[in-house]
């Protein structure tokens, strides 16, 4: 499939093409303007499960039901008429307001046709919060998705390997960016070293990421040979 | 020529006149001094940092190790990127508690003797981050010679700290066996304190030569 020869490029209609030179918007509208057309595409194609759309500072705002999310993703990047090859960020809103959603956030960016759009999932607080993950989508979704658990608490159905990754893996407060954290956390200044200090700092790394072994196939040609030799002389270069 | 340094004790006279004798026909060198000035004086003017920096700090230690201020004077200018070689722990920028384990593994890399520089607020307190992820002050983590407030502070007042550091060096006494010793506290003392407390109280553990508490 070559998306992106210039036969493809002539089905793109006329004015949206990236060989347009793109322009600095000017004087965009705080509220209202122009939306995104993937937003009318959406309610066609997928009806009920898109909420309602708005446009906020020339962005496009889509809130979609929470089931229909990761086809919403999957139709977006394989379509060739949408083309978002980028995923620019997973991330998750908690407002103050007692009563309102918690919000999932994606955001979408076309390099074809310079389009951006922002998808949102709305999840009450009191509920399970639990999105699919866009993983098997844009690989790049790995670490952004990890980080919202990290922060947030929110599950990503599908995920491969959902742990923390900005706090250590031990760690037993909760969720930081939740609105009911406090602070300073939950424990005392000194449960909470204590409990730092306890943490070894090569845990994080997962074994996969610390055995050779796995990557022998990997390696350059003359260093398989090195460390072949080395594991027949019988030194423990695998530390097995 | 020669080094003059203090006048060895046990070798004045009554009147305070040094009783050392140096042959007066030997003029070419000679050395008088104690062993101890001998060799603090190679210790505190040949300081190896290791630069730990997370934040800003870290800038403005970059900015001292440069041309304008030049660390070189100091005989700091080997910045050792490696625990084993390092003398002085200069921790620069706000330490998460993530990175508490990291540091604690470092000071204990590091070989005797070891001095440590807490640069800037948060090194030195947390600073304005109070909250869930920054340890409050790397003195409940490690033990700490100077503390440079700042935020960040100018190369100048790193280098007033270096100083400092370094007047610190020069009084250290060799023959002191309790020099950087953890001091064990005597249980039947009224200021004893045990150890499970001081953890809850997050007490500083003090410094390299005088430490108030033992790692946990």
């Amino acid at each position: 499939m070559s998306d992106y020869s210039v036969g493809q490029f002539a089905m793109i209609p006329a004015g949206t093409q990236a060989s347009v030179a793109p322009a600095t918007p000017r004087n965009v509208p705080a509220h209202g303007g122009e939306p995104n057309p993937s937003a009318a595409f959406l309610v066609a194609k997928f009806g009920d499960a898109i909420v309602r759309s708005w446009v906020n500072c020339g962005e496009t705002n889509v809130i979609v039901k929470v089931e229909a999310i990761h086809d919403v993703i999957q139709w977006l990047n394989e379509d060739h008429g949408q083309r978002y090859e980028y995923l620019v960020d997973v991330t998750a809103v908690e407002y103050r307001d007692a009563g309102r959603p918690l919000e999932v956030v994606w955001h979408l960016r076309s390099l074809s046709f310079l389009r951006f759009l922002r998808l949102k999932v709305e999840l009450p607080t009191r509920g399970p919060l639990v999105v699919p993950s866009v993983m098997d989508i844009y690989s790049g979704a790995d670490w952004l998705e990890r980080e919202c658990w990290d922060m947030f608490g929110i599950k990503f159905e599908g995920h491969p390997d959902l742990r923390r990754i900005l706090l250590w893996e031990s760690y037993r407060e909760g969720f930081p960016l939740r609105k009911d954290f406090p602070l300073r956390g939950r424990f005392s200044r000194a449960e909470q070293l204590k409990q730092a200090l306890a943490a070894d700092p090569e845990a994080r790394y997962s074994m996969e990421e610390l055995t050779i072994a796995e990557a022998f196939d990997s390696l350059p040609e003359d260093m398989r040979s090195r460390l072949a030799a080395d594991k027949a002389a019988g030194t423990e270069a695998f530390g097995e | 020529m020669g080094i003059t340094g203090p006048i060895p004790e046990g070798t004045r006279d009554q009147s305070g006149r040094s009783t050392v004798q140096i042959d007066p026909s030997n003029n070419d060198s000679w050395v008088t001094t104690r062993l101890d000035f001998l060799v603090n004086w190679g210790r505190a003017n040949s300081l190896w940092p290791m630069p730990f920096g997370t934040a800003c700090c870290a800038i403005e230690f970059m900015a001292t190790a440069a041309s304008r201020f030049d660390l070189s004077r100091f005989g700091m200018e080997r910045l050792s990127y490696s625990p084993r070689q390092a003398d002085v722990l200069l921790c620069a920028g706000r330490v998460p508690l993530k990175l508490a384990p990291v540091i604690r593994r470092i000071y204990q890399q590091m070989p005797q003797p070891k001095w440590v520089i807490s640069m800037g607020a948060c090194a030195s307190t947390g600073g304005m981050f109070d909250n869930y992820a920054v340890v409050q002050g790397i003195d409940t983590i490690i033990p700490v010679d100077v503390y440079v407030p700042g935020c960040p502070p100018r190369p100048e007042a790193l280098m007033y700290g270096i100083m400092m550091l370094q007047k610190k060096v020069m009084g250290e006494r060799l023959r002191d066996g309790r020099i950087r010793e953890e001091i064990v506290p005597d249980p039947t003392s009224q200021l004893y304190i045990p150890a499970s407390r001081i953890d809850e109280l997050s007490e500083p553990f003090g410094n390299s030569v005088n430490q108030t508490r033992s790692a946990p």
